[in-house]
Protein backbone atom coordinates (compact mmCIF):
# COMPACT_ATOMS: atom_id res chain seq x y z
CA UNK A 1 0.00 0.00 0.00
CA UNK A 2 1.60 3.20 -1.32
CA UNK A 3 1.02 6.58 0.86
CA UNK A 4 -1.87 7.73 -1.84
CA UNK A 5 -3.79 4.11 -1.08
CA UNK A 6 -3.40 4.71 2.84
CA UNK A 7 -4.65 8.58 2.08
CA UNK A 8 -7.97 7.57 0.44
CA UNK A 9 -8.52 4.60 2.33
CA UNK A 10 -7.54 3.97 6.03
CA UNK A 11 -6.98 7.63 6.96
CA UNK A 12 -9.74 9.23 5.49
CA UNK A 13 -11.95 6.27 6.67
CA UNK A 14 -10.93 6.33 10.03
CA UNK A 15 -11.47 10.43 9.94
CA UNK A 16 -14.47 10.16 8.50
CA UNK A 17 -15.63 8.16 11.46
CA UNK A 18 -13.98 10.13 14.05
CA UNK A 19 -15.52 13.12 12.66
CA UNK A 20 -19.36 11.58 12.37
CA UNK A 21 -19.38 10.07 15.81
CA UNK A 22 -17.21 12.67 17.64
CA UNK A 23 -20.21 15.40 16.10
CA UNK A 24 -23.01 13.52 17.15
CA UNK A 25 -21.80 13.14 20.42
CA UNK A 26 -20.76 16.98 20.89
CA UNK A 27 -23.81 17.73 19.21
CA UNK A 28 -26.25 15.98 20.89
CA UNK A 29 -24.32 15.89 24.52
CA UNK A 30 -25.02 19.87 24.37
CA UNK A 31 -28.51 19.47 23.09
CA UNK A 32 -29.44 16.75 25.60
CA UNK A 33 -28.11 18.69 28.70
CA UNK A 34 -30.48 20.20 31.31
CA UNK A 35 -32.01 23.48 30.45
CA UNK A 36 -31.81 25.88 33.71
CA UNK A 37 -35.90 25.85 34.45
CA UNK A 38 -37.65 29.54 33.71
CA UNK A 39 -40.21 30.20 36.03
CA UNK A 40 -41.13 33.01 34.42
CA UNK A 41 -44.13 34.14 32.34
CA UNK A 42 -43.35 33.77 28.30
CA UNK A 43 -43.33 37.70 26.85
CA UNK A 44 -43.80 36.46 23.46
CA UNK A 45 -44.38 32.90 22.37
CA UNK A 46 -42.13 31.59 18.94
CA UNK A 47 -39.19 30.39 20.32
CA UNK A 48 -38.56 28.89 16.70
CA UNK A 49 -38.62 32.29 15.29
CA UNK A 50 -36.56 33.98 17.38
CA UNK A 51 -34.06 31.50 17.19
CA UNK A 52 -34.05 31.73 13.30
CA UNK A 53 -34.05 35.69 13.92
CA UNK A 54 -31.02 35.69 15.82
CA UNK A 55 -29.39 33.00 13.69
CA UNK A 56 -29.40 35.30 10.69
CA UNK A 57 -29.05 38.65 12.72
CA UNK A 58 -25.64 37.85 14.43
CA UNK A 59 -24.20 37.52 11.29
CA UNK A 60 -23.79 41.35 10.81
CA UNK A 61 -22.40 43.22 13.59
CA UNK A 62 -24.43 45.81 15.60
CA UNK A 63 -24.15 49.41 13.95
CA UNK A 64 -22.37 50.47 17.69
CA UNK A 65 -19.28 48.39 16.92
CA UNK A 66 -19.56 48.33 13.16
CA UNK A 67 -16.47 50.86 13.00
CA UNK A 68 -14.16 48.89 15.48
CA UNK A 69 -15.09 45.19 13.63
CA UNK A 70 -14.81 46.64 10.29
CA UNK A 71 -11.64 44.84 9.40
CA UNK A 72 -11.73 41.38 10.97
CA UNK A 73 -15.47 41.02 9.83
CA UNK A 74 -14.62 41.64 6.46
CA UNK A 75 -11.75 39.59 6.57
CA UNK A 76 -13.46 36.63 8.10
CA UNK A 77 -16.20 37.17 5.85
CA UNK A 78 -13.74 36.67 3.02
CA UNK A 79 -12.16 33.74 4.40
CA UNK A 80 -15.51 31.40 5.12
CA UNK A 81 -16.39 32.47 1.68
CA UNK A 82 -13.55 31.11 0.67
CA UNK A 83 -13.21 28.08 2.34
CA UNK A 84 -16.93 27.54 1.37
CA UNK A 85 -16.22 28.13 -2.97
CA UNK A 86 -13.14 26.20 -2.79
CA UNK A 87 -14.50 22.99 -0.58
CA UNK A 88 -17.81 22.77 -2.41
CA UNK A 89 -17.30 24.38 -6.20
CA UNK A 90 -13.80 22.28 -7.04
CA UNK A 91 -14.71 19.57 -9.53
CA UNK A 92 -12.75 16.67 -7.97
CA UNK A 93 -14.27 17.76 -4.40
CA UNK A 94 -17.77 17.76 -5.85
CA UNK A 95 -17.06 14.11 -7.22
CA UNK A 96 -16.12 13.32 -4.27
CA UNK A 97 -18.90 14.25 -2.43
CA UNK A 98 -21.40 12.86 -4.95
CA UNK A 99 -19.37 9.24 -4.83
CA UNK A 100 -20.30 9.60 -1.01
CA UNK A 101 -24.04 11.14 -0.99
CA UNK A 102 -25.05 11.00 -3.88
CA UNK A 103 -25.63 14.05 -4.60
CA UNK A 104 -23.49 16.59 -6.68
CA UNK A 105 -24.23 20.09 -8.36
CA UNK A 106 -21.90 22.14 -11.29
CA UNK A 107 -18.35 23.21 -10.39
CA UNK A 108 -16.46 26.33 -10.80
CA UNK A 109 -13.33 26.30 -13.79
CA UNK A 110 -10.27 25.34 -11.97
CA UNK A 111 -8.25 29.03 -12.32
CA UNK A 112 -11.12 30.46 -10.68
CA UNK A 113 -10.42 28.48 -8.11
CA UNK A 114 -7.24 28.78 -7.66
CA UNK A 115 -7.81 32.84 -7.58
CA UNK A 116 -10.62 32.22 -4.72
CA UNK A 117 -7.77 29.47 -2.74
CA UNK A 118 -4.94 32.25 -3.33
CA UNK A 119 -7.09 35.23 -1.67
CA UNK A 120 -8.38 32.97 1.52
CA UNK A 121 -5.04 32.16 1.87
CA UNK A 122 -3.92 35.59 2.31
CA UNK A 123 -6.46 36.59 4.12
CA UNK A 124 -5.75 33.60 6.78
CA UNK A 125 -2.53 34.91 7.34
CA UNK A 126 -3.40 38.73 7.73
CA UNK A 127 -6.18 37.56 10.45
CA UNK A 128 -3.40 34.98 11.84
CA UNK A 129 -0.90 38.00 12.23
CA UNK A 130 -3.85 40.44 13.62
CA UNK A 131 -4.24 37.32 16.23
CA UNK A 132 -0.27 37.31 16.94
CA UNK A 133 -0.61 41.38 17.33
CA UNK A 134 -3.83 42.39 18.85
CA UNK A 135 -3.05 43.38 22.41
CA UNK A 136 -6.48 41.93 23.50
CA UNK A 137 -6.65 38.72 21.05
CA UNK A 138 -2.98 37.15 21.75
CA UNK A 139 -4.01 37.27 25.06
CA UNK A 140 -6.80 35.15 24.69
CA UNK A 141 -5.24 33.32 22.19
CA UNK A 142 -4.53 29.71 22.99
CA UNK A 143 -3.29 26.57 21.50
CA UNK A 144 -6.53 25.84 19.78
CA UNK A 145 -7.01 28.81 17.95
CA UNK A 146 -3.37 28.71 16.31
CA UNK A 147 -3.46 24.65 15.65
CA UNK A 148 -7.01 25.23 14.13
CA UNK A 149 -5.85 27.27 11.91
CA UNK A 150 -3.17 25.37 11.34
CA UNK A 151 -5.39 22.48 10.46
CA UNK A 152 -8.11 25.16 8.49
CA UNK A 153 -4.89 26.41 6.25
CA UNK A 154 -3.05 22.96 5.23
CA UNK A 155 -5.34 21.52 2.85
CA UNK A 156 -6.18 25.12 1.52
CA UNK A 157 -2.18 25.44 0.70
CA UNK A 158 -1.42 21.47 0.02
CA UNK A 159 -4.33 22.00 -2.68
CA UNK A 160 -3.04 24.99 -4.11
CA UNK A 161 0.65 23.83 -4.56
CA UNK A 162 -0.91 20.77 -6.16
CA UNK A 163 -0.89 22.41 -9.79
CA UNK A 164 2.71 23.56 -9.41
CA UNK A 165 4.14 20.55 -7.50
CA UNK A 166 7.80 22.06 -6.70
CA UNK A 167 9.06 19.32 -8.13
CA UNK A 168 7.15 16.46 -5.70
CA UNK A 169 5.41 13.60 -7.80
CA UNK A 170 1.74 14.56 -8.03
CA UNK A 171 0.43 11.64 -6.11
CA UNK A 172 2.77 12.26 -3.41
CA UNK A 173 0.93 16.02 -2.95
CA UNK A 174 -2.78 14.52 -3.64
CA UNK A 175 -1.75 11.92 -0.48
CA UNK A 176 -0.27 14.68 1.74
CA UNK A 177 -3.35 16.68 0.71
CA UNK A 178 -5.48 14.06 1.86
CA UNK A 179 -3.90 13.52 4.99
CA UNK A 180 -4.41 17.15 6.07
CA UNK A 181 -8.41 16.98 5.81
CA UNK A 182 -8.02 14.05 7.56
CA UNK A 183 -6.46 16.00 10.39
CA UNK A 184 -8.61 18.28 9.90
CA UNK A 185 -11.91 16.06 9.87
CA UNK A 186 -10.24 14.44 13.47
CA UNK A 187 -9.88 17.96 15.18
CA UNK A 188 -12.94 19.70 14.03
CA UNK A 189 -15.72 18.14 16.58
CA UNK A 190 -12.79 18.39 19.63
CA UNK A 191 -11.49 21.72 18.87
CA UNK A 192 -13.19 26.02 18.31
CA UNK A 193 -13.55 25.07 14.45
CA UNK A 194 -16.74 23.21 15.96
CA UNK A 195 -17.84 26.40 15.70
CA UNK A 196 -18.77 24.62 12.06
CA UNK A 197 -22.42 23.77 13.83
CA UNK A 198 -22.18 25.00 17.29
CA UNK A 199 -22.46 28.56 16.04
CA UNK A 200 -25.93 28.17 14.67
CA UNK A 201 -26.82 25.88 17.91
CA UNK A 202 -25.69 28.96 20.69
CA UNK A 203 -27.45 31.46 18.34
CA UNK A 204 -30.25 29.97 17.88
CA UNK A 205 -30.58 29.04 22.10
CA UNK A 206 -29.98 32.89 22.62
CA UNK A 207 -32.16 34.05 20.17
CA UNK A 208 -35.22 31.45 21.26
CA UNK A 209 -34.42 32.86 25.47
CA UNK A 210 -34.88 36.53 24.10
CA UNK A 211 -37.64 35.72 22.24
CA UNK A 212 -39.15 34.31 25.22
CA UNK A 213 -38.00 37.33 27.30
CA UNK A 214 -39.62 40.04 25.03
CA UNK A 215 -36.08 41.39 24.00
CA UNK A 216 -35.25 43.28 20.98
CA UNK A 217 -32.76 41.33 18.97
CA UNK B 1 34.95 -18.05 -39.55
CA UNK B 2 31.01 -16.72 -39.85
CA UNK B 3 31.51 -13.17 -39.65
CA UNK B 4 28.20 -11.27 -37.58
CA UNK B 5 26.78 -8.83 -39.19
CA UNK B 6 26.15 -5.54 -37.84
CA UNK B 7 22.88 -3.81 -37.28
CA UNK B 8 23.40 -1.32 -39.97
CA UNK B 9 23.89 -4.15 -42.30
CA UNK B 10 21.16 -5.91 -41.35
CA UNK B 11 18.51 -2.99 -41.45
CA UNK B 12 20.54 -2.12 -44.93
CA UNK B 13 19.56 -5.75 -45.97
CA UNK B 14 15.61 -5.28 -44.71
CA UNK B 15 15.53 -2.27 -47.21
CA UNK B 16 15.52 0.75 -44.22
CA UNK B 17 16.99 3.77 -46.21
CA UNK B 18 19.36 5.88 -44.65
CA UNK B 19 16.77 8.79 -44.18
CA UNK B 20 14.45 6.29 -42.17
CA UNK B 21 16.91 5.04 -40.13
CA UNK B 22 18.46 8.60 -38.99
CA UNK B 23 14.56 9.50 -38.90
CA UNK B 24 14.72 6.81 -36.02
CA UNK B 25 17.85 7.75 -34.49
CA UNK B 26 15.99 11.22 -33.68
CA UNK B 27 13.74 10.24 -32.32
CA UNK B 28 15.21 7.66 -30.31
CA UNK B 29 17.39 10.76 -29.03
CA UNK B 30 14.21 13.13 -28.80
CA UNK B 31 12.09 10.17 -26.43
CA UNK B 32 15.68 9.90 -24.10
CA UNK B 33 15.95 13.88 -24.10
CA UNK B 34 19.30 13.74 -25.25
CA UNK B 35 20.46 16.99 -27.31
CA UNK B 36 20.32 16.84 -31.24
CA UNK B 37 24.00 16.17 -31.20
CA UNK B 38 23.92 12.89 -30.08
CA UNK B 39 21.79 11.75 -33.04
CA UNK B 40 25.07 10.97 -35.33
CA UNK B 41 26.50 9.29 -32.30
CA UNK B 42 23.46 6.84 -31.86
CA UNK B 43 23.27 6.14 -35.64
CA UNK B 44 26.97 5.26 -35.43
CA UNK B 45 26.77 3.07 -32.58
CA UNK B 46 23.72 1.31 -33.57
CA UNK B 47 25.22 0.83 -36.89
CA UNK B 48 28.25 -0.75 -35.62
CA UNK B 49 26.54 -2.62 -33.29
CA UNK B 50 26.89 -6.14 -33.37
CA UNK B 51 23.87 -8.79 -32.89
CA UNK B 52 23.27 -8.28 -28.80
CA UNK B 53 22.49 -11.40 -27.44
CA UNK B 54 18.94 -11.46 -25.57
CA UNK B 55 17.38 -13.69 -23.48
CA UNK B 56 13.72 -13.58 -22.79
CA UNK B 57 12.31 -15.32 -20.17
CA UNK B 58 8.41 -15.22 -19.66
CA UNK B 59 7.05 -16.35 -16.60
CA UNK B 60 3.47 -15.83 -15.29
CA UNK B 61 2.36 -13.63 -18.11
CA UNK B 62 -0.32 -13.38 -20.64
CA UNK B 63 1.81 -12.83 -23.61
CA UNK B 64 0.85 -9.41 -24.26
CA UNK B 65 3.85 -7.48 -23.93
CA UNK B 66 5.27 -9.83 -26.57
CA UNK B 67 2.16 -9.27 -28.85
CA UNK B 68 2.71 -5.46 -28.54
CA UNK B 69 5.87 -5.94 -29.59
CA UNK B 70 5.96 -8.12 -32.42
CA UNK B 71 2.48 -7.21 -33.93
CA UNK B 72 3.05 -3.26 -33.42
CA UNK B 73 1.69 -2.01 -37.06
CA UNK B 74 4.48 -3.39 -39.09
CA UNK B 75 7.15 -2.83 -40.56
CA UNK B 76 8.28 -0.14 -38.15
CA UNK B 77 11.71 0.83 -37.32
CA UNK B 78 11.36 -0.27 -33.97
CA UNK B 79 10.18 -3.70 -35.01
CA UNK B 80 13.32 -4.00 -36.99
CA UNK B 81 15.59 -3.28 -34.64
CA UNK B 82 14.27 -5.50 -32.54
CA UNK B 83 14.61 -8.00 -35.34
CA UNK B 84 17.85 -7.73 -35.71
CA UNK B 85 18.93 -8.62 -32.32
CA UNK B 86 20.03 -11.87 -31.63
CA UNK B 87 17.06 -13.33 -29.50
CA UNK B 88 18.73 -16.86 -28.14
CA UNK B 89 15.52 -17.41 -25.87
CA UNK B 90 12.29 -16.57 -26.08
CA UNK B 91 9.23 -19.27 -25.80
CA UNK B 92 6.75 -18.00 -27.99
CA UNK B 93 8.83 -17.08 -30.75
CA UNK B 94 11.81 -19.56 -30.87
CA UNK B 95 11.08 -22.64 -32.51
CA UNK B 96 13.09 -24.87 -30.65
CA UNK B 97 11.04 -26.75 -27.45
CA UNK B 98 11.69 -29.03 -24.65
CA UNK B 99 16.02 -29.83 -24.31
CA UNK B 100 16.95 -27.86 -27.42
CA UNK B 101 15.30 -24.67 -25.99
CA UNK B 102 16.93 -24.83 -23.06
CA UNK B 103 20.42 -25.54 -24.20
CA UNK B 104 19.91 -22.80 -26.71
CA UNK B 105 19.36 -20.53 -22.97
CA UNK B 106 22.64 -22.18 -22.07
CA UNK B 107 24.90 -22.11 -25.17
CA UNK B 108 23.41 -18.34 -25.54
CA UNK B 109 25.04 -17.35 -22.03
CA UNK B 110 28.10 -19.07 -21.93
CA UNK B 111 28.81 -17.64 -25.44
CA UNK B 112 27.92 -13.77 -24.39
CA UNK B 113 28.96 -14.71 -20.55
CA UNK B 114 28.37 -10.83 -18.95
CA UNK B 115 27.43 -9.35 -22.31
CA UNK B 116 24.07 -10.51 -22.69
CA UNK B 117 20.67 -8.59 -21.42
CA UNK B 118 17.86 -10.14 -20.15
CA UNK B 119 14.18 -9.21 -20.89
CA UNK B 120 11.46 -10.78 -18.49
CA UNK B 121 8.08 -10.97 -18.50
CA UNK B 122 5.56 -11.87 -16.12
CA UNK B 123 5.55 -12.29 -12.49
CA UNK B 124 7.65 -15.01 -10.38
CA UNK B 125 5.57 -17.37 -8.24
CA UNK B 126 7.16 -17.73 -4.82
CA UNK B 127 4.40 -19.51 -2.90
CA UNK B 128 4.86 -22.83 -4.42
CA UNK B 129 7.14 -23.22 -7.69
CA UNK B 130 5.34 -25.14 -9.31
CA UNK B 131 3.00 -23.09 -9.87
CA UNK B 132 5.05 -21.90 -12.83
CA UNK B 133 7.77 -24.12 -14.34
CA UNK B 134 9.33 -24.06 -18.05
CA UNK B 135 11.18 -27.38 -18.87
CA UNK B 136 10.48 -28.21 -15.44
CA UNK B 137 12.97 -25.45 -14.16
CA UNK B 138 10.89 -23.45 -11.39
CA UNK B 139 10.94 -19.20 -12.64
CA UNK B 140 12.70 -18.80 -9.82
CA UNK B 141 15.81 -21.04 -10.64
CA UNK B 142 15.70 -20.21 -14.06
CA UNK B 143 15.56 -16.64 -13.56
CA UNK B 144 18.58 -16.25 -11.23
CA UNK B 145 20.30 -18.81 -13.11
CA UNK B 146 19.80 -16.50 -16.35
CA UNK B 147 20.68 -13.30 -14.71
CA UNK B 148 23.92 -14.04 -13.06
CA UNK B 149 25.67 -13.49 -16.14
CA UNK B 150 23.77 -10.79 -18.23
CA UNK B 151 25.23 -7.25 -18.10
CA UNK B 152 21.69 -5.95 -17.34
CA UNK B 153 18.25 -6.97 -17.03
CA UNK B 154 14.79 -5.22 -18.32
CA UNK B 155 11.43 -6.17 -16.48
CA UNK B 156 9.12 -5.61 -19.34
CA UNK B 157 5.46 -5.00 -18.57
CA UNK B 158 3.91 -4.42 -15.27
CA UNK B 159 3.89 -8.20 -14.06
CA UNK B 160 7.62 -8.90 -14.61
CA UNK B 161 7.86 -5.23 -13.10
CA UNK B 162 5.59 -4.97 -10.04
CA UNK B 163 3.83 -8.11 -9.96
CA UNK B 164 0.67 -7.34 -12.13
CA UNK B 165 -2.34 -8.90 -12.47
CA UNK B 166 -0.84 -12.28 -10.58
CA UNK B 167 0.41 -10.01 -7.87
CA UNK B 168 -2.84 -8.46 -7.52
CA UNK B 169 -4.96 -9.73 -4.22
CA UNK B 170 -4.99 -11.43 -2.81
CA UNK B 171 -2.66 -13.07 -4.88
CA UNK B 172 -2.73 -16.93 -4.47
CA UNK B 173 0.50 -17.55 -6.33
CA UNK B 174 2.58 -15.27 -4.08
CA UNK B 175 3.83 -13.50 -7.10
CA UNK B 176 6.67 -10.83 -7.06
CA UNK B 177 8.20 -8.66 -9.73
CA UNK B 178 12.14 -9.33 -10.97
CA UNK B 179 13.33 -6.18 -8.82
CA UNK B 180 12.08 -8.01 -5.97
CA UNK B 181 14.39 -11.28 -6.18
CA UNK B 182 17.25 -9.45 -8.46
CA UNK B 183 19.27 -7.15 -6.43
CA UNK B 184 22.68 -7.51 -7.73
CA UNK B 185 22.02 -6.20 -11.11
CA UNK B 186 20.73 -3.03 -12.80
CA UNK B 187 16.80 -3.73 -13.40
CA UNK B 188 15.16 -1.35 -15.71
CA UNK B 189 11.09 -1.84 -15.41
CA UNK B 190 9.29 -0.92 -18.43
CA UNK B 191 5.91 -1.70 -17.26
CA UNK B 192 2.22 -0.83 -19.10
CA UNK B 193 -0.36 -3.65 -19.94
CA UNK B 194 1.11 -3.63 -22.15
CA UNK B 195 4.35 -1.46 -22.45
CA UNK B 196 4.84 0.86 -25.29
CA UNK B 197 7.06 -0.61 -28.04
CA UNK B 198 9.44 2.26 -29.01
CA UNK B 199 9.94 1.98 -24.92
CA UNK B 200 11.48 -1.20 -25.45
CA UNK B 201 13.72 -0.50 -28.10
CA UNK B 202 14.56 3.01 -26.81
CA UNK B 203 16.09 1.27 -23.82
CA UNK B 204 17.77 -1.63 -26.54
CA UNK B 205 19.09 1.23 -28.06
CA UNK B 206 20.42 3.57 -25.64
CA UNK B 207 22.11 0.54 -23.92
CA UNK B 208 23.51 -0.48 -27.25
CA UNK B 209 24.95 3.56 -28.10
CA UNK B 210 26.22 4.32 -24.59
CA UNK B 211 26.58 1.03 -23.20
CA UNK B 212 24.53 2.08 -19.81
CA UNK B 213 21.10 1.57 -18.93
CA UNK B 214 19.13 4.93 -19.19
CA UNK B 215 18.43 7.02 -15.96
CA UNK B 216 15.36 5.85 -14.01
CA UNK B 217 12.70 6.95 -11.18
CA UNK B 218 11.68 5.61 -8.02
CA UNK B 219 9.78 2.54 -9.46
CA UNK B 220 12.86 1.77 -12.03
CA UNK B 221 11.27 2.87 -14.98
CA UNK B 222 13.09 5.44 -17.55
CA UNK B 223 12.64 8.86 -16.76
CA UNK B 224 12.73 9.68 -19.82
CA UNK B 225 9.62 7.95 -20.38
CA UNK B 226 8.25 8.10 -17.52
CA UNK B 227 9.49 10.97 -16.09
CA UNK B 228 5.41 12.90 -16.49
CA UNK B 229 2.28 11.69 -16.09
CA UNK B 230 -0.09 11.24 -18.85
CA UNK B 231 -2.65 14.07 -17.84
CA UNK B 232 0.50 16.73 -17.72
CA UNK B 233 0.57 15.31 -21.72
CA UNK B 234 -3.24 14.88 -22.38
CA UNK B 235 -4.29 17.12 -25.32
CA UNK B 236 -7.71 16.78 -23.25
CA UNK B 237 -5.96 18.60 -20.06
CA UNK B 238 -7.12 22.10 -21.45
CA UNK B 239 -10.82 20.51 -20.71
CA UNK B 240 -9.81 19.75 -17.16
CA UNK B 241 -8.65 23.37 -16.47
CA UNK B 242 -11.99 24.62 -18.01
CA UNK B 243 -14.22 22.26 -15.44
CA UNK B 244 -15.94 20.64 -18.99
CA UNK B 245 -15.96 16.93 -18.27
CA UNK B 246 -17.72 13.97 -19.72
CA UNK B 247 -19.90 12.63 -17.00
CA UNK B 248 -21.06 9.39 -19.14
CA UNK B 249 -19.49 7.59 -21.88
CA UNK B 250 -21.95 8.81 -24.51
CA UNK B 251 -23.13 12.39 -23.39
CA UNK B 252 -22.49 15.20 -25.44
CA UNK B 253 -19.36 16.04 -23.09
CA UNK B 254 -17.67 12.68 -24.03
CA UNK B 255 -18.56 13.14 -27.87
CA UNK B 256 -17.11 16.85 -27.81
CA UNK B 257 -14.07 15.10 -26.15
CA UNK B 258 -13.82 16.48 -22.64
CA UNK B 259 -12.16 15.47 -19.76
CA UNK B 260 -12.71 12.00 -18.53
CA UNK B 261 -11.47 12.42 -14.84
CA UNK B 262 -14.97 12.21 -13.72
CA UNK B 263 -15.01 8.57 -15.53
CA UNK B 264 -12.30 7.37 -13.74
CA UNK B 265 -9.39 8.76 -15.64
CA UNK B 266 -5.81 7.95 -13.73
CA UNK B 267 -4.07 10.20 -15.72
CA UNK B 268 -3.09 12.52 -13.27
CA UNK B 269 -1.16 10.07 -11.21
CA UNK B 270 -0.06 7.52 -14.23
CA UNK B 271 3.58 8.30 -15.57
CA UNK B 272 4.18 6.80 -18.92
CA UNK B 273 4.97 8.40 -22.58
CA UNK B 274 1.16 7.24 -23.81
CA UNK B 275 0.20 10.92 -24.30
CA UNK B 276 3.26 11.24 -26.54
CA UNK B 277 4.33 8.62 -27.94
CA UNK B 278 0.90 6.89 -28.70
CA UNK B 279 0.46 3.34 -29.89
CA UNK B 280 -0.30 1.60 -33.05
CA UNK B 281 2.19 3.56 -35.42
CA UNK B 282 1.24 7.30 -33.60
CA UNK B 283 -2.54 6.84 -34.11
CA UNK B 284 -3.70 7.06 -30.78
CA UNK B 285 -3.56 6.54 -27.29
CA UNK B 286 -6.61 5.22 -24.97
CA UNK B 287 -8.13 8.80 -23.76
CA UNK B 288 -7.95 9.78 -27.76
CA UNK B 289 -9.98 6.77 -28.14
CA UNK B 290 -12.28 7.62 -25.52
CA UNK B 291 -12.02 6.05 -22.86
CA UNK B 292 -10.23 6.77 -19.20
CA UNK B 293 -6.55 5.82 -18.30
CA UNK B 294 -6.22 2.65 -16.09
CA UNK B 295 -3.21 3.45 -14.77
CA UNK B 296 -1.42 0.46 -16.26
CA UNK B 297 2.45 1.49 -15.65
CA UNK B 298 2.42 2.14 -11.72
CA UNK B 299 2.73 -0.87 -9.27
CA UNK B 300 -0.34 -2.28 -7.79
CA UNK B 301 -2.69 -0.62 -10.36
CA UNK B 302 -5.22 -3.47 -10.16
CA UNK B 303 -6.06 -3.02 -6.19
CA UNK B 304 -6.02 1.06 -6.44
CA UNK B 305 -10.31 0.53 -6.61
CA UNK B 306 -12.55 0.45 -9.49
CA UNK B 307 -11.26 1.82 -13.11
CA UNK B 308 -14.59 4.31 -13.13
CA UNK B 309 -14.08 5.89 -9.56
CA UNK B 310 -12.67 9.04 -10.09
CA UNK B 311 -9.20 9.60 -8.92
CA UNK B 312 -10.73 12.10 -5.66
CA UNK B 313 -13.20 9.60 -4.32
CA UNK B 314 -12.82 7.49 -1.43
CA UNK B 315 -11.75 3.89 -0.54
CA UNK B 316 -13.76 3.82 2.69
CA UNK B 317 -16.11 0.54 2.26
CA UNK B 318 -19.39 0.10 2.92
CA UNK B 319 -21.79 2.19 4.41
CA UNK B 320 -22.07 -0.17 7.40
CA UNK B 321 -19.26 1.65 8.99
CA UNK B 322 -20.21 5.16 8.45
CA UNK B 323 -23.70 3.77 9.90
CA UNK B 324 -21.30 2.69 12.90
CA UNK B 325 -19.62 5.81 13.36
CA UNK B 326 -22.92 7.77 13.84
CA UNK B 327 -24.85 4.87 16.23
CA UNK B 328 -21.69 5.26 18.33
CA UNK B 329 -21.58 9.00 18.42
CA UNK B 330 -25.33 8.92 19.48
CA UNK B 331 -24.48 6.72 22.16
CA UNK B 332 -21.44 9.06 23.07
CA UNK B 333 -23.48 12.31 23.07
CA UNK B 334 -26.47 10.78 25.36
CA UNK B 335 -23.80 8.94 27.52
CA UNK B 336 -22.28 12.52 28.23
CA UNK B 337 -25.22 14.11 28.31
CA UNK B 338 -27.22 11.71 31.13
CA UNK B 339 -23.51 12.01 33.08
CA UNK B 340 -23.81 15.76 32.85
CA UNK B 341 -27.24 15.48 34.36
CA UNK B 342 -26.83 13.42 37.46
CA UNK B 343 -24.02 15.79 37.99
CA UNK B 344 -26.23 18.68 38.02
CA UNK B 345 -28.90 16.71 40.32
CA UNK B 346 -26.28 15.63 42.70
CA UNK B 347 -25.15 19.23 42.95
CA UNK B 348 -28.66 20.87 43.56
CA UNK B 349 -29.28 18.74 46.38
CA UNK B 350 -26.44 18.91 48.23
CA UNK B 351 -27.65 22.71 47.63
Amino acid sequence: MDLLDFARGPALQVAIYVFIAGSLWRILGVLLLQRKPDHSEPRQSGGFRGALKVIWSRSFTAPAFAKQTKYPKILGYILHIGLFITVFFFVPHIVFIKDLFGIGWPGLPNNAIYFVGVVTVAVGVALLIRRMTHPVLKLISNFDDYFSWLVTMLPLITGLVMPIRFGVRYETLLAIHILSVALLLIWLPFSKLAHTYFVFISRGTTGALLERRGART
Amino acid sequence: MKTIPTLGQILQAQGVSRRGFMKYCAATASLLALPPAMVPRIAQALEQARRPSVIWLSFQECTGCTESLTRSSSPTLEGLIFDSISLDYHHTLQAASGDAAEAARHAAMQENMGKYLVLVDGSIPMANPGYSTIAGISNYDMLMETVEGAAAVVAIGSCAAFGGIPGANPNPTGAVSVSDLVKDKAVVNVPGCPPIPMVITAVLAQFLTFGQLPDLDVHGRPVAFFGQTIHDRCYRRPFYEQGKFAETFDDEGARKGWCLYKLGCKGPITYNACATVKWNAGTSFPIESGHPCLGCSEPGFWDKGGFYNPISTANIGSGAGLAGAAVAGVALGAAASTLSRKRQQKTIKEG
